[in-house]
C-alpha cells in the first residue's frame, strides 16, 4: 500500500508544497489550503481524511503543547524473524520509523480536552498500516492501565489494518491484551471512548475499539471485520464490494454514532463529561486543565 | 488422504492383508513377515510425524477424519446437554455449547464444531462461526458465571465467518466482548485447540487461565490462505505463509503462548479418537481440579497477568 507524505512538508521547507490535493473516495482536486482549513474533510464527498497522529492530537486536546506523551520510546521486536517477499520485518519496521519519526503504530499519553485531562491514543497510520503488534499491544495496555491508576477517561482513536501478520501468534494476542485492559478500565468505572477513523479494520475492530462504552465513527470511514484480501482468501470468492463506511456500521447498529470533525471535540468533552467520575481531579491534572482554559 | 500419509497407508492395508492369512495359520511364514511389516510401519509412521513439516501439520489439524469438538464430548462428557441459541437472533450450529459432567464436575463446555461430510459442512459452515455463535458463547459464559461453573472450550474454526451477514450482525463486537468477558470471568477457564486454531474466531473462545494444544493442531493470527492474501496478495502461498508464522504447537510452546501440548495417537488424532480423547482428558482432570482450588479474583488477577505477558518489545529513543 502506498504511503501518502502529508503533514511532515513543514520539515522540508526547502520542498515546494503540493498545492492541490486528491480526495481519496471520491477523486475531486482540491485546492490544499482550503482542504486543510476544512480539516482535511472534501466538500464534494463528505470524506474525512486521514490524519497523522500529531494532526489528531491538535484536532482533539485544548493545547497540542500539553500534550504528554508516554511510552516514546517503545518500539517493536522481531519476534518470529519474520520476512516477506519484499524484505525483512526489521526493515519494515525501520522504513516505518524513518517515515513518521514514531517507534510504533500508535501514540500515547496525556492532556486536557476541554480543561478535562484525558488519557488519549492515536493510532499512526503511516506505521505499518497501523498495524497491532506486540509493541503497539504493549503501548495500548499501558495507557488503560495508566487511565485506570490515574483515574482518567480514556479515548483512542483507531486507524488500523489490523493485527499485524509479521508477528504472528504474538500480534493476535495483542487483540487478549488490550481488550482485557479495555475491560479491567471499565470495572473501575472510567469511561472508554473510541473514534474510528478511516480505516479500522480486524484486529482492531475486534477487540479493544469494539468493547468502548461510545463508539464514534468518523463519516467515510471503512469499518469492519474481515478485509477484502482475506474474504477472498478464506472463501476463495471476490468479496462484495460494498463499502462498510462508518454510516452503514451506524445503521448496523454497532456505532453510537457518525460526527463530522469540526463537531468531535465538543462531542468528546459532553460524553466524557457525562460519564466520567465526579471526584475532584488529581492536583497534576487541575494544572494543566488551568493552564489549557485559555484555549 | 494426506500425501505424505499415502505410503503409511498402503503399508497398513498390506498388513491388513496379511493378518487375514495369518489368521488361518499362526505359525506360517506369513506371520513372520506380519511382524517385520508392523515393526516397519511403526518405525516409519514414527519417522514422519518426527520431521512434520508445518504445511503437514496445517493439513493434520484440518484433517477430513480428525476428531471434532463432539466427538470429544461423546469420550469425555457421556452426559453432555447441548444449549442452542443466542436468544437475540438464532442458534449457530458452526459452535456447540452445553452442560456437562467432566470429572465428576459439572461444567459447562464450548467449541467449535466442525462437519466431516460437505453436507455436514455447509450446516456446520466448517466451523466458522456467525455473530449469534459468539453471543451463545458469551450467554453460556454469564451462565458459568452465575452458577460458579468451570467453562472448558475447544478451538477449531479456520476463522470467524467473513460475509456481508456476519458483518451486518456485527462480528468484531461479538468476538471482543466475548474476549473482554473471558478475561474478568471469576470462574476457571480451561482453552484447548483441538485442531485449527483460527485468528480472532479462534480468540474469542481463547482467553483462559490455561491454554492446551494438541500436538499437530494449529494457532495463528490468520489461516495461512488468508496470510497469503496479505503478504504475497495470493492464498497460494499458503504453504510458505504456514512456514513463517510458527503456528504449530512446539513453536508456540517455546515462544510462551501456550502452556502445554496433549501428545496425540501415532500418526495422529485421527487414526484413534479414544486415545486422543484419553490423553485430552489426562491433562485437563489435574488442570480443573488445581484450578477449582483458587478464590476467583486470585484467577482474574492471574489471566490478567497471563496475558499482559504475551508480547515482545524493545525500547528505542524516542524518534
Amino acid at each position: 500500500m502506498a504511503l501518502r507524505r502529508r503533514g511532515r512538508v513543514q520539515s522540508y521547507p526547502d520542498v515546494p508544497v503540493d498545492l492541490w490535493v486528491t480526495c481519496r473516495k471520491c477523486g475531486t482536486m482540491h485546492y490544499r489550503p482550503e482542504f486543510e482549513a476544512a480539516l482535511r474533510v472534501c466538500p464534494s464527498c463528505n470524506y474525512h481524511d486521514r490524519l497523522d497522529a500529531a494532526e489528531r492530537i491538535s484536532l482533539l486536546l485544548d493545547d497540542p503543547g500539553a500534550f504528554q506523551e508516554i511510552d516514546a520510546d517503545i518500539t517493536a521486536a522481531d519476534p518470529l524473524q519474520f520476512r516477506r517477499p519484499s524484505g525483512s520485518y526489521v526493515e519494515r519496521v525501520a522504513k516505518a520509523r524513518a517515515l513518521t519519526s514514531r517507534n510504533e503504530a500508535i501514540v500515547c499519553g496525556v492532556g486536557p480536552l476541554q480543561g478535562r485531562q484525558i488519557a488519549l491514543g492515536v493510532m499512526e497510520f503511516g506505521f505499518i498500516a497501523g498495524s497491532m503488534g506486540s509493541a503497539t499491544g504493549e503501548k495500548i495496555t499501558r495507557l488503560f492501565e495508566h487511565a485506570l491508576h490515574h483515574r482518567l477517561p480514556v479515548v483512542t482513536v483507531t486507524a488500523s489494518g489490523g493485527a499485524r501478520q509479521d508477528e504472528g501468534l504474538f500480534a493476535l494476542m495483542q487483540m487478549a491484551r488490550t481488550t482485557a485492559a479495555a475491560a479491567r478500565l471499565g470495572e473501575a468505572g472510567l469511561p472508554h471512548i473510541c473514534v474510528m477513523a478511516d480505516p479500522t479494520l480486524a484486529g482492531v475492530t475486534a477487540s479493544f475499539a469494539a468493547v468502548a462504552d461510545i463508539i464514534v465513527g468518523e463519516p467515510g470511514a471503512t469499518i469492519r471485520f474481515a478485509g477484502s484480501r482475506v474474504v477472498q482468501g478464506t472463501l476463495r470468492r471476490r468479496a462484495p464490494v460494498e463499502d462498510h463506511t462508518a454510516e452503514w456500521v451506524l445503521q448496523q447498529g454497532m456505532l453510537d454514532l457518525v460526527i463530522p470533525r469540526r463537531e468531535l471535540r465538543e462531542t468528546l468533552s459532553r460524553v466524557i463529561g457525562h460519564l466520567a467520575p465526579a471526584e475532584a481531579p488529581a492536583p497534576s491534572a487541575l494544572q494543566v486543565a488551568a493552564s489549557a482554559t485559555r484555549a | 488422504m494426506l500425501e505424505f500419509e499415502r505410503d503409511l497407508d498402503e503399508l497398513r492395508e498390506h498388513i491388513a492383508e496379511l493378518e487375514r492369512d495369518a489368521s488361518a495359520d499362526p505359525n506360517s511364514q506369513v506371520a513372520r513377515e506380519l511382524a517385520v511389516l508392523q515393526l516397519e510401519l511403526a518405525a516409519r509412521t514414527a519417522d514422519i510425524f518426527a520431521h512434520l513439516t508445518p504445511w503437514q501439520r496445517v493439513q493434520l489439524a484440518r484433517h477430513a477424519q480428525r476428531p471434532h469438538t463432539q466427538d470429544y464430548l461423546d469420550r469425555l462428557c457421556p452426559d453432555f446437554t447441548e444449549l442452542h441459541g443466542d436468544r437475540r437472533f438464532a442458534d449457530d450450529p458452526a459452535l456447540v455449547a452445553g452442560l456437562a459432567t467432566f470429572e465428576n464436575r459439572s461444567v459447562i463446555v464450548i467449541g467449535h464444531q466442525k462437519g466431516r461430510t460437505t453436507s455436514e459442512n455447509v450446516h456446520r459452515n466448517f466451523g466458522m462461526a456467525h455473530p449469534e455463535g459468539y453471543r451463545k458463547a458469551l450467554r453460556l459464559f454469564d451462565m458459568a458465571e452465575r452458577f460458579g461453573r468451570p467453562i472448558l472450550t475447544f478451538l477449531d474454526t479456520p476463522g470467524a465467518s467473513p460475509t456481508l451477514d456476519d458483518e451486518k450482525r456485527g462480528q468484531s463486537w461479538a468476538i471482543a466482548e466475548n474476549m473482554a468477558r473471558l478475561a474478568r470471568l471469576r470462574v476457571p477457564v480451561i482453552v484447548t485447540v483441538i485442531g485449527e486454531g483460527g485468528s480472532g474466531g479462534a480468540l474469542a473462545l481463547g482467553v483462559g487461565d490455561r491454554v492446551l494444544m494438541l500436538e499437530h493442531a494449529i494457532y495463528s493470527v490468520a489461516s495461512p490462505e488468508a496470510a497469503a492474501a496479505i503478504i504475497w496478495r495470493d492464498s497460494d502461498h499458503a504453504e510458505e505463509a504456514a512456514a513463517a508464522l510458527r503456528l504449530t504447537a512446539p513453536d508456540l510452546l517455546r515462544a510462551g503462548l501456550i502452556d502445554r501440548i496433549v501428545p496425540e495417537p501415532e500418526g495422529g488424532a485421527h487414526r484413534d479418537f479414544d486415545t486422543a480423547a484419553a490423553n485430552l482428558r489426562a491433562e485437563l482432570a489435574p488442570l480443573l481440579k488445581e484450578l477449582c482450588t483458587q478464590d476467583g479474583d486470585d484467577l482474574v488477577n492471574a489471566r490478567y497477568a497471563k496475558f499482559r505477558a504475551m508480547g515482545e518489545h524493545l525500547h528505542a529513543p524516542a524518534v
